[in-house]
């Protein structure tokens, strides 16, 4: 009976669509209760140790749904948890429909010529709001790109129209250390993936900067982590 | 045909190569070793470096079996590196450069790196992972840079290690990190290591400060052994470079990972990175210590990129920098 039980989820994802293998994760495409449905299952990496392996697949699928339930308690729109299977380590999650990625909206925005400052300008802006809001509650997102913020199309309030995915590496924490650090793998996600884009990076921390409380410790850290970043490239 | 000599020496390694159109005519190199327990000091290096770099360069051309004549532009390691070291061998480039009457031309040590591996494996557009003693980044090529999409936001890979070895006294011929490889394959216990990857970043000061902290504790009681300590440590830091290199494919949709740099010559990093590609249907492509390690013909091979594209170094700015970014190169031999 309980082995049947272990089994039942990996069944079902034998019959279902994948959509993309990404780094965390296999994504399926399906439907749960009628509705439409994300199945993300964090498959056995078989580069690693397998202590090391169970440990992190198991902290990360626990970190994702407790992110999410988090932000969603604050208002920050975030995929709905439909169920988690801690078995197989499978998390199903509301698929938001008719949805592209921001990555991809800035990538088009700039190919096509006519008014995108404004445009992109505006989605900026929405995002350190955003941003400032999920630091307020403690969620340290741990892998902000481009990629892991959908926009929602549709008639809603511009308020609902940024959704945040990919908790798999978040966290709780209140340090300025760890906000302004996830604010720095942003800002390098951002400049590498879309060049050309430093000015709306600057007025992305401006919003941050403005619509957050605790914003200027965090501002301050970025600056530390930022120089740190430096010294880097000091050996070869 | 072009022929360009590179001379490398941004740290404890000189090296000095020839390449004519693709082909490797000569790469000889020395290394500056200290005893167990001691890295090398960037004024001892230097000292290293002026005492064997002509032998280095009489060895080169000898194996290439060209003259000074024959060569068409002389590239050298601009940065970034140890000051002391980089500046006696740009020293010694300007010298020939003008004796022989020939073009100088400054390099980015990572650009060396990235060139030459793409050159020996035909690697065509491939994520590449940067591990080194100095360096730890995950780059992709777009628009005339070599973007860095994931780097260490501490200390690098290789430091680690080297630091590692340093603390249980492990030799440092001929590398701390080739010891360590050695000894990790009589390892068998899995020690518990922080692990620290932050999207594409990854931090490794945490790991060196618990490691520096626990190791001579738990060896002393017996808990586990000094191969199962560099074991457990390798596990643990190339797991996060894999993970970093994937995520960073995922996000650029790219299927082509390419591993450079010291710390690339380790075969179970390889191997780990080899298993990632084979789950996500990508290809692997990576060298051996030869051209990993730090050498004469990178700087070649990347001069050679650079001055066929028009690029020369004026003598009054052919300076050296401690600093010097990757993504600072306009990458004017690129579509």
């Amino acid at each position: 009976m309980a082995q049947e039980k272990n089994m039942a989820v990996p069944q079902l994802l034998s019959n279902v669509e994948l959509v993309k293998q990404g780094a965390e994760a296999r994504v399926y495409r399906t439907e749960f209760l009628g509705k439409p449905t994300i199945v993300k299952e964090r498959f056995p990496k078989r580069y690693r140790h397998p202590v090391l392996d169970q440990k992190l697949t198991h902290r990360r699928t626990v970190q994702e749904v407790r992110s999410i339930l988090r932000c969603r308690r604050a208002g920050i729109s975030a995929p709905v948890v439909y169920f988690v299977d801690y078995m197989s380590h499978c998390i199903f999650l509301e698929e938001v429909v008719g949805s592209l990625t921001v990555c991809d909206h800035i990538a088009s925005t700039q190919q096509s010529e006519s008014c995108q400052d404004q445009e992109l300008e505006w989605l900026a802006q929405r995002v350190g709001q955003i941003l400032a809001k999920m630091h307020d509650e403690d969620v340290i997102h741990g892998d902000l790109t481009t990629s892991n913020m959908l926009l929602r199309r549709g008639p809603e309030d511009p308020e609902s129209n940024l959704v945040l995915i990919d908790f798999g590496l978040s966290y709780i924490s209140a340090l300025p250390e760890d906000k302004g650090v996830d604010l720095y793998v942003l800002e390098k996600a951002f400049l590498s993936t879309h060049p050309n884009t430093e000015a709306l990076f600057e007025k992305l921390l401006k919003s941050y900067t403005a619509s957050s409380k605790k914003s200027s410790a965090v501002i301050k850290k970025l600056d530390e982590v930022r120089l740190r970043g430096r010294k880097r490239s000091m050996v070869g | 045909m072009t022929v360009v000599i590179g001379f490398e020496g941004s740290a404890n390694k000189i090296g000095i190569g020839i390449i004519r159109d693709g082909e490797v005519l000569s790469n000889p190199r020395r290394t500056y070793i200290t005893p167990p327990g001691q890295g090398f000091m960037p004024s001892d290096t230097a000292r290293h470096h002026r005492a064997v770099i002509l032998t280095v360069l009489k060895e080169a051309l000898e194996q290439a079996g060209l003259k000074p004549a024959d060569i068409d532009c002389v590239a050298y390691t601009k940065g970034p590196g140890m000051g002391a070291p980089l500046v006696t061998v740009a020293l010694v480039a300007r010298t020939v450069s003008q004796l022989w009457g020939k073009p100088l031309l400054g390099v980015n040590h990572c650009i060396g790196h990235i060139e030459m591996g793409r050159l020996i494996t035909k690697a065509n557009n491939p994520t590449v992972l940067y591990v080194s003693g100095g360096n730890t980044q995950v780059i992709a090529y777009s628009e005339r840079r070599y973007r860095i999409f994931g780097e260490t936001i501490d200390i690098a890979v290789g430091n680690c290690l080297d630091r590692f070895a340093r603390v249980i006294k492990i030799s440092n011929d001929p590398s701390p990190g080739y010891n360590i490889e050695q000894m990790a394959k009589k390892g068998s216990q899995y020690v518990e290591l922080p692990y620290t990857v932050k999207g594409m970043d990854v931090s490794f000061s945490g790991i060196l400060s618990y490691i520096e902290e626990a190791a001579h504790k738990m060896l002393s009681s017996g808990q586990c052994t000094a191969e199962d300590l560099c074991f457990s440590l390798q596990e643990t830091v190339f797991s996060m470079l894999v993970e970093i290199t994937e995520r960073a494919m995922a996000h650029c949709g790219s299927q082509e990972v390419l591993i450079v740099g010291g710390v690339g010559c380790n075969l179970r990093l390889q191997e780990m990175m080899g298993v990632m590609c084979k789950e996500r249907g990508a290809k692997l492509f990576a060298t051996d210590e030869r051209f990993c390690i730090d050498n004469g013909a990178m700087i070649a091979q990347a001069g050679w990129e650079m001055f066929r594209s028009g690029q020369v170094t004026e003598l009054e700015d052919s300076w050296i920098t401690q600093r010097y970014r990757t993504d600072e190169v306009q990458v004017t031999w690129r579509d």
